[in-house]
């Protein structure tokens, strides 16, 4: 059994930072995840591990530090909210483009603009359809707990230098700002400057002596190439989609209807369920631990079994309720509900709106 | 006569007749920038420093995007490819976590002192033991000539077709003498490549700015180059040399600004 302890989602996300053997955290303060950096400076991770922790001048210019750090085969590591993540969506393209890892938390706050402080999902669109420009798409984690804070850390920086690309840690400000017990892994020790060039020939960390030199760039003024660099990161995508599908199933074995809910809403959708069984209603709980690659197949399944009817419970105006009706088409009912702006929606409220849309829509 | 026609050019191509060579940290492609333009030779001018110095195994570039956006297909070191103006962020990130890496940018003055600015100074106001280099040709080159942060009052551009007004466009910027004032920088120079003497010093310049790295100086070393556009300016490679002395000199004046992070008193 690791270490327990009593945290908030935004401390459990910096402590398992520093004990995945992250090598840089670039960050910028931001409501609802400024404990991030404010937790790393007070720990001073140099001291434990070596780990080098920086407030930019921006997010903008925190993503690039990424990109630098990245791009020489060390762990780099950065968190914001939703309108520091936007600033961000330049330097995840390019580093979608040039396939460098690193891993990027998104504490979701209420939008569109500057929006509110409140907890909110409405970046689902904007995390899983690529978010700058250019086709790429990144792989999103999206934790329930204190617990999965800490947790996917580790597992996002396994993803990021597995398929050499950004991973996207989407939580909100609910799990960020909430304390529950977590049990801590124990801290992996930082690879060594010897240990980063062997592993990752590909790092720009100095020409390796009588070798040739490498370049890290998303550049290709030859169409031709570029298309086939785009050919390269597809391939990428369908062997993501194709291996790396994480959910959970909560009573959807004698399920007649259920719910797809991520984060929060699904941690709310939780009760809802136990509200409809005291009711007789039989709804189970899906939830989406990587919002991309989407699970799509455990949502045929579903339906190969019997599922009568799917509600998208999110606290956004229905962005993932679209990957639902793609998969599902007109096979069963599909249907959204969500609070949004900050509000958060009730168990009872869920369950009102899935009688109301489902059941006897 | 006969003999005039037995020495071939492989008779003078021989080690004994070796006088200078291109630095091997310059690849064999052929450069993209216009003939007459600057940056060819501050390329090989800052890789003749790195070589001399012997850190091409220890040394990690970041081009910029303009017209050195393929910088790194001439640059025989590992090299990054940054986004529009974040080259000094890029290269923070990566002196932060291989400290005793060599760590330079290379920059053009849309980069580093538009869209840029503020990467600019904040990787200068922190201190970041990186050397920066700035090339000035005043002009946006290519985009195909339009008006850079550095174009010179009343100097035309394709998108200050009647010459720069400062009224309605700004002035200049002098980003050098900006980010000499911040404690964060140790050496700030200006230079040029135009002619042999020029040349010569920038590479002494180059030379020092990686030695203060080299040393764990405290801060960075930048270097500015004012450097032609011939194309941009619409002028022959020696029209625009001689442009460039008789206005762009003597309002980005060369020579030391800054040295051992104090500032020359002029």
């Amino acid at each position: 059994m690791g270490e327990l302890k009593l945290m908030k989602g935004n401390e459990a996300l910096a402590e398992a930072a520093i004990r995945a053997g992250v090598d840089g955290y670039f960050g910028y303060p931001i409501t609802p995840q400024s404990e991030v950096i404010e937790y790393l400076m007070a720990e001073k991770p140099h001291d434990r591990t070596g780990m080098v922790v920086l407030q930019a001048e921006s997010e903008v210019a925190a993503i690039n530090m990424l990109y630098g750090a990245g791009a020489t085969g060390k762990k780099a590591m950065t968190s914001s909210s939703s309108p520091g993540i936007s600033l961000m969506q330049e330097g995840l393209s390019y580093l979608a483009g040039a396939e460098i890892p690193c891993v990027v938390a998104n504490i979701v706050r209420g939008g569109p603009g500057l929006g509110d402080i409140q907890p909110a999902q409405s970046d689902y669109f904007q995390s899983v359809k690529g978010g700058g420009h250019g086709d790429y798409r990144l792989p999103v984690l999206a934790p329930a707990s204190v617990q999965e804070m800490s947790d996917f850390v580790p597992l996002s920086f396994d993803l990021a230098f597995k398929y050499r690309t950004p991973v996207l840690i989407v939580s909100d400000g609910l799990i960020g700002q909430m304390m529950e017990k977590v049990e801590l892994f124990d801290t992996m020790p930082r690879l060594t400057d010897e240990e980063v060039t062997a592993r990752y020939p590909w790092g720009t960390n100095g020409k390796p002596k009588g070798g040739e030199r490498r370049i890290m760039t998303s550049l290709d003024l030859d169409p031709h190439k570029l298309e086939k660099h785009n050919f390269h990161l597809q391939d990428k995508y369908r062997t993501l989609e194709e291996d790396e599908v994480k959910y959970e199933l909560i009573d959807c074995d004698d399920a007649d209807y259920v719910i797809v809910a991520y984060g929060s809403s699904s941690r709310i959708a939780q009760k809802s369920i136990q509200l409809a069984r005291k009711e007789g209603i039989k709804v189970g709980l899906l939830r989406p631990i990587t919002l991309w690659p989407f699970p799509k197949k455990q949502i045929n399944a579903l339906i190969k079994q019997g599922v009568k009817g799917f509600l998208s419970v999110e606290m956004s105006a229905g962005q993932m309720v679209e990957d639902i009706l793609l998969t599902v088409g007109d096979r069963t009912k599909v249907a959204h509900f969500g609070r949004y702006g900050g509000v958060i929606h009730s168990p009872e409220e869920v369950l009102e709106a899935l009688k109301q849309k489902i059941i006897g829509g | 006569m006969s003999d005039i026609h037995t020495l071939s050019v492989q008779d003078i191509i021989k080690p004994e007749n070796l006088v200078y060579e291109k630095t091997k940290l310059m690849t064999d492609k052929t450069l993209s920038y216009c003939p007459g333009c600057g940056h060819g030779t501050a390329h090989r001018l800052m890789m003749e420093a790195i070589e001399e110095l012997g850190k091409e195994n220890d040394t990690i570039g970041v081009a910029p995007v303009g017209c050195s956006v393929l910088a790194y297909e001439f640059m025989n070191v590992d090299m990054q490819e940054a986004a529009h103006g974040r080259a000094p962020a890029v290269a923070t990130g990566i002196k932060r976590v291989w400290p005793n890496k060599l760590v330079f940018t290379y920059q053009g003055d849309g980069d580093l002192a538009a869209i840029g600015t503020g990467e600019t100074i904040h990787a200068c106001n922190r201190g970041e033991q990186i050397v920066m280099v700035f090339i000035n040709n005043g002009i946006y080159g290519m985009t195909g000539g339009q008006m850079a942060p550095t174009t010179l009052p009343e100097m035309k551009t394709s998108t200050s077709p009647y010459g720069r007004d400062v009224n309605m466009m700004g002035n200049p910027l002098k980003m050098t003498e900006l980010i000499a004032q911040l404690p964060g920088t140790h050496y700030v120079t200006r230079q040029a490549v135009h002619t042999p003497a020029a040349a010569r010093k920038t590479k002494r310049a180059f030379k020092k700015a990686f030695q203060n790295q080299i040393d764990g100086k405290p801060g960075v070393s930048f270097v500015e180059v004012v450097s032609n556009c011939n194309s941009g300016w619409k002028m022959t490679p020696i029209d625009s040399n001689k442009w460039m002395e008789e206005n762009m000199f003597p309002f980005y004046e060369l020579g030391d600004i800054k040295v051992d992070g104090k500032l020359i008193e002029k």
